[in-house]
């Protein structure tokens, strides 16, 4: 019974990290079709943040986590307002080419910056280790990440149930020309949704330096994982991204654990055959 | 343009005849044998991706279909001729039959799977694919020796006669002819009334089955060709290597053959050609410098190319022309 719980124990907490690093992208997604395959740049922008923070300049950990949000929110504002906004109405093809091309050239900038070697981690000593309950053990860090989740779940699904532009975003998501027409300043609503998605991405690639490590690859091999909750998910959708990532959390660790030798082939196959089966995703509306 | 005052098929035969810069392109091909014999192996590369880049055009700039895992196909092909090489049937040309053949039959296979997806779901599922078949290969250790690489190519003499030398004349001229080939067939394809039918699709393929053109058909015939094509390119590449390894099937060759094809101009037949003519020199005059740094100056083309040329370098060059000679871009 033990390894189960420790399983999807550490499924969760990894799935609590692809939500963080696939939200934004989701809610983006849906209100303006727009495909940013450059999205997990801004997530490895949070992390070399965190790294360069802690180990240089001795910040604590957890202050350098605001950073981290604040550098990519801060980033993907430059770019929403100089390249990105011109392709909105483009073809998907020159926003995929744009997107990757940020992604190339973000991933040559951090191997020339910080070098192609996994940055230590710089997570504080207070959480390392372990504990256990009722014989089974938790990693410390992995329950502050759950928490962390959890945090920004609420805060997410509170911000955009109850307030002035939690509405205005799901307007837009929901019909972006009816909410045009009600007087939405969409492409406002829609830029300050980018930087709050950017920003969790970087927050969640600061998280992700302990569990997966960081370096110049993390923008292309994670973009794969945070495409797949999003698809899954269905776009626009906080509560479908939420499950598609404990979903796709869950069964990679699984996979991982029982069967290591087909790898991540067990990912793959599920995200196609989910699409197959829905291909507007498990909770998305078109 | 008057072209709006054309038959269809005058139109047609128009554009089947050969520009004059077209024989020049051709002609030029044969020029690495006369002024860089010594760098014909890169030639054969050039001709091999020049290959791999019209298969994917054959999808992306005709039917619109945006694919980030072609090199699946590349790499299904690369695999099944240096596989059957490995159990005694070396033969060249036979190797490329087998490699079409099994690569045209798991392009029809999936392509019941594309024709079924639009937009952000088709790029997913093509990713997927890609990811998925990287995935196989790298598992199944027995078959294709995994990360490795496949042990025992051995590729037998081109028709009996040439065998692959060091300095690459055979590999180069074979690689040509097969492309040469090959073109004048996707040529022929992309100016007949199923390449029409295939840019409606691209333009609107809602309508395309209005006027009686099924689109999920032509879609399927077109995958299919085009997973064939990237075959025989991927098996040219294990023949005349002599080497397999995961590397022709990996994410990174799928972009690559992207950028190339959209920074020569896409669907323009000759764009994939003159983008790997580009990428390939270019890659082997600053193969000094560190290759995560040169995909620093890819992704900086990439921007530019989306940002101010969007129909690529031959798009860009042909409107330049078009204005130079005093006539208005269509």
């Amino acid at each position: 019974m033990g390894p189960i719980i420790g399983v999807l124990f550490d499924g969760f907490a990894y799935g609590m990290l692809l939500f963080l690093l696939s939200v934004g992208l989701s809610v983006t997604l849906g209100m303006m079709n727009f495909v940013n395959l450059a999205h997990c740049a801004f997530a490895m922008l949070g992390g070399y943040v965190t790294v360069t923070l802690v180990n240089r300049f001795g910040w604590p950990f957890l202050a350098t986590l605001p950073m981290a949000f604040l550098a990519a929110a801060a980033i993907s504002i430059v770019l929403e307002r100089t390249l990105y906004r011109r392709l909105y109405r483009a073809s998907e093809l020159d926003q995929v080419l744009l997107t990757i091309g940020l992604a190339f050239m973000s991933i040559a900038a951090a191997a020339y910056i910080f070098g192609t070697v996994l940055q230590p981690a710089a997570t504080p000593s207070y959480l390392r280790g372990s504990v256990v309950w009722f014989g089974v053990t938790f990693g410390v860090y992995r329950l502050f990440l759950v928490g962390v989740g959890i945090v920004v779940t609420l805060l997410l699904v509170m911000t955009l149930e109850y307030t002035r532009f939690g509405q205005q975003v799901r307007a837009a998501v929901d019909n972006q020309r009816m909410a045009r027409g009600l007087g939405i300043n969409v492409d406002a609503t829609f830029a300050i949704a980018f930087a709050l998605g950017s920003g969790l991405a970087g927050l969640g690639g600061a998280l992700a330096i302990e569990i997966v490590g960081l370096d110049p690859s993390f923008a292309l091999i994670y973009l794969v994982y945070v495409l797949i909750v999003v698809s899954v998910g269905g776009l626009g959708s906080i509560w479908g991204s939420f499950v598609a990532a404990v979903l796709i959390g869950i069964s990679d660790i699984a996979g991982k654990y029982y069967v290591p030798q087909i790898g991540a082939f067990l990912i793959y196959l599920v995200m196609i055959v989910l699409l197959m089966w829905r291909p507007q995703g498990l909770f998305g509306k078109r | 343009m008057s072209d709006s005052s054309l038959t269809p098929h005058s139109y047609l035969r128009a554009q089947v005849r050969w520009h004059p810069l077209e024989y020049l392109f051709w002609l030029a091909t044969i020029l690495p044998f006369v002024v860089f014999p010594n760098y014909l192996s890169l030639a054969s590369q050039i001709a091999i991706t020049a290959l791999f880049a019209l298969s994917l055009d054959l999808i992306l700039g005709y039917a619109g279909i945006v694919s980030l895992g072609h090199a699946a196909f590349f790499g299904v092909g690369a695999y099944s001729a240096g596989i059957i090489s490995k159990y005694g049937y070396g033969d060249p040309l036979f190797g490329l039959l087998v490699a079409a053949v099994v690569t045209g039959l798991f392009g029809y296979a999936t392509s019941f799977i594309i024709a079924r997806f639009k937009h952000l779901a088709l790029i997913m599922v093509t990713l997927g694919l890609g990811f998925l078949v990287h995935e196989l290969a790298n598992s199944a250790h027995w078959l294709t020796g995994g990360a490795d690489g496949l042990q025992g190519v051995r590729i037998g003499k081109l028709l009996g006669i040439y065998d692959f030398d060091l300095w690459g004349y055979t590999a180069y001229a074979y690689s040509l002819v097969v492309l040469f080939l090959i073109f004048l067939m996707v040529r022929r394809l992309t100016n007949s009334p199923f390449g029409l039918a295939l840019r409606g699709i691209r333009e609107n393929s809602v309508r395309m089955p209005a006027i009686g053109a099924p689109s999920d058909a032509h879609i399927r015939k077109v995958y299919t060709m085009s997973a064939a094509i990237a075959g025989i390119a991927g098996a040219l590449l294990a023949q005349t290597t002599s080497t397999v390894s995961l590397g022709v099937i990996d994410f990174q060759r799928s972009a690559d053959v992207l950028v190339m094809l959209v920074l020569g101009g896409a669907g323009l037949l000759y764009g994939g050609l003159i983008g790997a003519v580009i990428f390939m020199v270019a890659r082997d005059q600053f193969s000094g410098i560190n290759p995560q740094f040169w995909y620093f100056w890819i992704g900086l083309l990439l921007v530019m190319v989306v940002m101010l040329l969007p129909n690529g370098i031959l798009g860009g060059l042909s409107h330049l022309y078009r204005v130079m000679t005093g006539r208005r871009s269509t």
